[in-house]
């Protein structure tokens, strides 16, 4: 109070002023007060664009680095082997060398006088897949067949502008020449940009073969774990609400369990990956790289975002809906299976589906129980031993790709980002969807 | 059997003891629902649960025993003849489960029977090539003593599955049984039913606490072997980390406290301007816009943020603080650094902290605010000398949870952060944290009796009760200091 009585009482030299003072002439301290005033505005303006201007540049940086993953350069190439040619070629000692110098010299007709080194740095090696069409379709021997080679990384990179001309002088990967041969098969058609279907289907690849590596197998691995985490996590989450929220006293035990489960939504998820480790793999003995066992560290990372937001969308229904039920002799239990539950339900599957989104960007907890490097490598051979074939998840093969050496992975890890965020994105479309098509406000 | 077929059978028997019980409650009301006790509903579902329960569990827990079993009576008789380390041990054992496999395997395609495989001798036939042609390589011949065991553990793991598939089955058609026999007009089915329910809620909402005592018990016992191979007072108070001998994790602290700190120098203030912003200032428009549009930033990805820390931002930084950069000034000499890190994360807190504190914000009471507004306060100078400070035990909250989430925090700090160890006070230099060391030491084929692996627990165990202790301080500041207004 002191302060508010010394501010009105008259100072000795302010006396003067204060008698001048007008409404219509703003006072200095007036106007010290607006511009402080206008200051702490801008503040917050700035703060809002700046989270703003950061999404804007994040979005930017993945779109321009992701979307030339989703093109591949390739050479179109017509090639007539004979019987007698596949013969001299499976009798050398390097088979598939022997099939890459036949189809270089196919292409050195094609081309007039090139030197064939120039060639094969640009066509890469196309050899196995040569000699695993021809071992696959034994008819083809003798007709003409249009083959699209991949061509080399670099060559890729050329295309796409990730490597320069300027770059390339003093390599020997890939000469200043060998780019202007790139462009006359460009000018010719012989090269050309094509939609990488390869890269959606595709597995893990090798540092020999960068462009064939794909996403394809490591999104089935994340399927299965997403999989897994819905089967367990919706059920058990559902059931440890409804008990929580409909059933629970007030005692020590459930106590413990709501302060176990509002820390355990705090802890950090590397912590469920050391679980996973310790106790899925070490203890109980399940294999590494495993989807399951993914999907089982997954759950209990999930579960308490689930029973959360579950209990909130039970809360939220109105208590004389229950007052209601048990008015015409249902029992407690019945109440709350068949009127509060149903009722709940769009709520509870917005929920869910959050908490899978989260669990299908979740990195951390993944590395540590062995999903990460050459694992993504081939299919699950059928549907029930995908869920113990090693296998990576969408995150894991981007992470993987980002600690590779070579340029061209990191183009494949922002396009695996871009993949991983349609995902994401059409999840949580569902999610406002459900909860603005269901929710009903009471 | 494969647990798959027993799977099948259980659920016929449990779908035929609905049918049948159900049937059997109507007749014995003679057929009209008033003379029953519950529905008739309840008596099947009565009865499938008592098929379903008991026998799902006994597989469950016969699943998960019968390898633990098995493995240590086969490791008795690795052990008979000659003391092992506990690393020969377990090089041993995974030769004799390669071997199990094969013979598993011949026996499964029909190759071999039962018998065959037992009487087989390591001395006679060279059972190499054997299992070769099943897809399992083994790296040098088979020994007796090797073969001796695996064929233990083929003839356990068979006995052990009939008779689980004979315990199992046999369990659910006495269950089903018994609760068929027990149905009549007069017994309580729903009461019976909804015990059972209650005690599988139960059981889903213990699984919490049962998560956090596998968390605990998994990082106590390994940590505990850590400091049998370590000394624990090296491990807190050494400033040295190389990964293999020394195992300081002061340096680790360090870094994961100074990333930490940046990122919070970032997050806070934009973080809680926005807030102020959004709920004080922002039309119904700008709100409905930005508030969602910063909220994206929190449903994205940590990995994506690594990715940007690693290949957009720590770039950018080197290019203007690195030799030959902006300022000319040669700070930063690689893209990993702990500003890259600490900005990034910065980023990726800033809607953590920002709808935090909005709630927050929004949850002081209207009438304080016209209040000031009424004394001739300027709506900045309301916010600040009276909306502030009685949101500001809920902002500390939401601040110290957000230093929680960056302690914690892996993909980020594990692209952009680098991987040196070091005690510095420069920023532009590349640190590492704890979480990435966790990483680092568990990837890989690691040896998981090694103190290089077991420090990795340690470490977690360290990460665990810091953010713990964040955690519940966090909650305790917003309790005590909490205004109630209403």
């Amino acid at each position: 109070m002191t302060d508010a009585t010394a501010s009105h009482t008259p100072q000795p030299g302010q006396g003067g002023e204060t008698a001048k003072s007008s409404l219509f002439t703003v006072s200095p301290r007036t106007r010290r007060r607006n511009a402080s005033e206008r200051r702490f505005k801008a503040y917050g303006v700035t703060a809002i664009l700046l989270g703003l201007l950061f999404l804007c540049f994040l979005v930017y940086s993945i779109l321009s680095k992701g979307l030339p993953a989703f093109t591949r350069t390739v050479a179109e190439v017509e090639l007539t082997l004979t019987q007698a040619q596949i013969d001299e070629a499976e009798s050398t000692l390097l088979k598939t060398g022997a099939y890459r110098d036949l189809m270089i010299a196919e292409l050195g007709k094609v081309l007039g006088d090139v030197e064939p080194d120039a060639i094969q740095r640009i066509v890469g090696n196309p050899g196995a897949m040569l000699r695993n069409f021809y071992t696959a379709n034994p008819d083809a021997i003798g007709d003409t067949v249009a083959f699209e080679l991949p061509t080399a990384s670099r060559v890729d990179g050329y295309f796409k502008g990730r490597i320069t001309r300027e770059g390339q002088a003093n390599s020997t990967f890939l000469t200043p020449a060998d780019l202007d041969l790139a462009d006359r098969m460009q000018e010719e058609g012989i090269i050309k940009r094509e939609f990488n279907w390869q890269f959606l289907t595709g597995a893990e690849a090798s540092d020999d073969n960068p462009v064939a590596a794909g996403i394809g197998v490591s999104v089935v691995g994340s399927l299965y774990m997403m999989f897994v985490v819905l089967a367990l996590s919706l059920p058990i989450g559902v059931a440890a609400s409804i008990y929580l929220e409909e059933f629970a006293p007030k005692n020590r035990f459930t106590d413990l369990i709501e302060v176990n489960i509002s820390n355990l939504a705090a802890v950090p998820s590397i912590v469920f990956g050391i679980l996973g480790l310790a106790f899925f793999i070490q203890f109980a003995g399940l294999p590494r790289s495993a989807p399951l066992v993914g999907g089982l560290v997954l759950t209990l990372m999930t579960l308490p975002t689930i029973i959360i937001s579950t209990r909130a969308s039970l809360r939220a229904v109105p208590p004389s809906i229950r007052d209601a039920a048990l008015g015409v002799g249902a029992s407690k239990m019945q109440s709350v299976f068949h009127h509060v539950l149903p009722l709940a339900l769009p709520g509870i599957l917005t929920g869910t589906i959050i908490g899978l989104a989260q669990a299908l960007g979740e990195t951390a907890p993944l590395l540590l129980i062995g999903m990460v490097g050459f694992v993504a490598l081939r299919y699950p051979d059928t549907i029930a031993s995908g869920f113990l074939d090693s296998n990576s998840a969408m995150p894991a093969q981007i992470y993987t790709w980002a600690a590779r050496a070579d340029q061209i992975f990191y183009e494949k890890a922002w396009g695996g980002i871009i993949v991983l965020l349609v995902f994401l994105l059409t999840m949580n479309i569902i999610a406002v969807i459900l909860r603005r098509r269901f929710e009903r406000r009471w | 059997m494969p647990n798959l077929w027993i799977l099948i059978i259980i659920g016929v028997v449990a779908v035929m003891g609905f049918v049948g019980a159900r049937q059997r409650a109507l007749s014995s009301g003679q057929g009209d629902i008033r003379n029953l006790h519950s529905l008739p509903s309840f008596y099947g579902t009565n009865a499938m649960l008592a098929g379903l329960i008991p026998s799902l569990v006994v597989l469950a827990l016969w699943t998960a025993f019968q390898p633990l079993v098995i493995q240590s009576s086969v490791t008795h008789i690795i052990e008979a003849d000659q003391e092992l380390s506990d690393g020969q041990l377990s090089l041993a054992m995974t030769d004799v489960r390669r071997i199990a496999t094969g013979l598993e395997l011949a026996i499964e395609t029909g190759r071999l029977d039962l018998n065959q495989v037992m009487d087989m001798r390591a001395d006679v036939t060279d059972v190499r090539p054997l299992l070769g042609e099943m897809g399992v390589a083994v790296g040098s011949d088979v020994t007796p003593r090797d073969l001796d065991a695996a064929q233990r553990f083929v003839a356990m793991a068979q006995t052990g599955n009939l008779l689980k598939t004979v315990l199992v089955i046999a369990l659910s058609v006495l269950g089903t049984a018994f609760a068929f026999v027990r149905t009549s007009a007069v017994f309580r089915a729903r009461n019976a039913v909804e015990r059972v329910t209650m005690a599988l809620l139960i059981a889903a909402a213990s699984i919490a606490i049962l998560t956090t005592v596998g968390i605990v018990l998994s990082m106590i016992v390994n940590t505990v072997e850590f400091f049998r191979l370590y000394p624990a007072t090296d491990f807190f108070f050494g400033t040295r980390w190389n990964g293999t001998s020394q195992l300081g994790v002061l340096p680790l602290l360090w870094g994961t406290l100074y990333i930490s700190v940046i990122a919070l120098i970032v997050a806070v203030p934009i973080g809680l301007f926005a807030a102020i912003y959004l709920s004080e200032y922002a039309s119904p428009a700008v709100r409905s816009f930005a508030k969602p549009a910063l909220e994206v930033l929190a449903g994205i990805p940590t990995i994506v943020y690594g990715l940007f820390a690693l290949l957009t931002v720590g770039p950018f930084l080197l290019r203007v603080f690195g030799s030959g950069g902006t300022f000319g000034v040669d700070w930063m000499s690689g893209a990993t650094a702990v500003i890259t890190a600490g900005v990034v994360m910065g980023i990726m807190l800033i809607p953590f902290v920002s709808s935090l504190s909005d709630d927050i914000i929004n949850a002081v009471p209207q009438a304080m605010r016209d209040g000031s507004l009424g004394l001739g306060a300027t709506p900045s100078e309301t916010i600040k000398q009276v909306v502030m400070p009685a949101a500001l035990p809920g902002i500390v909250g939401a601040i110290l949870l957000a230093a929680s989430r960056a302690i914690g925090e892996t993909m980020i700090v594990v692209l952009g952060a680098g991987a040196a160890a070091r005690l510095s006070m420069n920023p532009f230099e590349a640190m590492t944290t704890v979480t990435t060391r966790i990483v680092s030491q568990l990837t890989g084929d690691a040896d998981f009796t090694s103190a290089q692996a077991l420090v990795a627990f340690a470490l977690g165990m360290t990460l665990f009760v810091i953010t713990l202790a964040l955690n519940v301080f966090a909650l305790y500041i917003v309790r005590k200091y909490r205004e109630q207004y209403d």
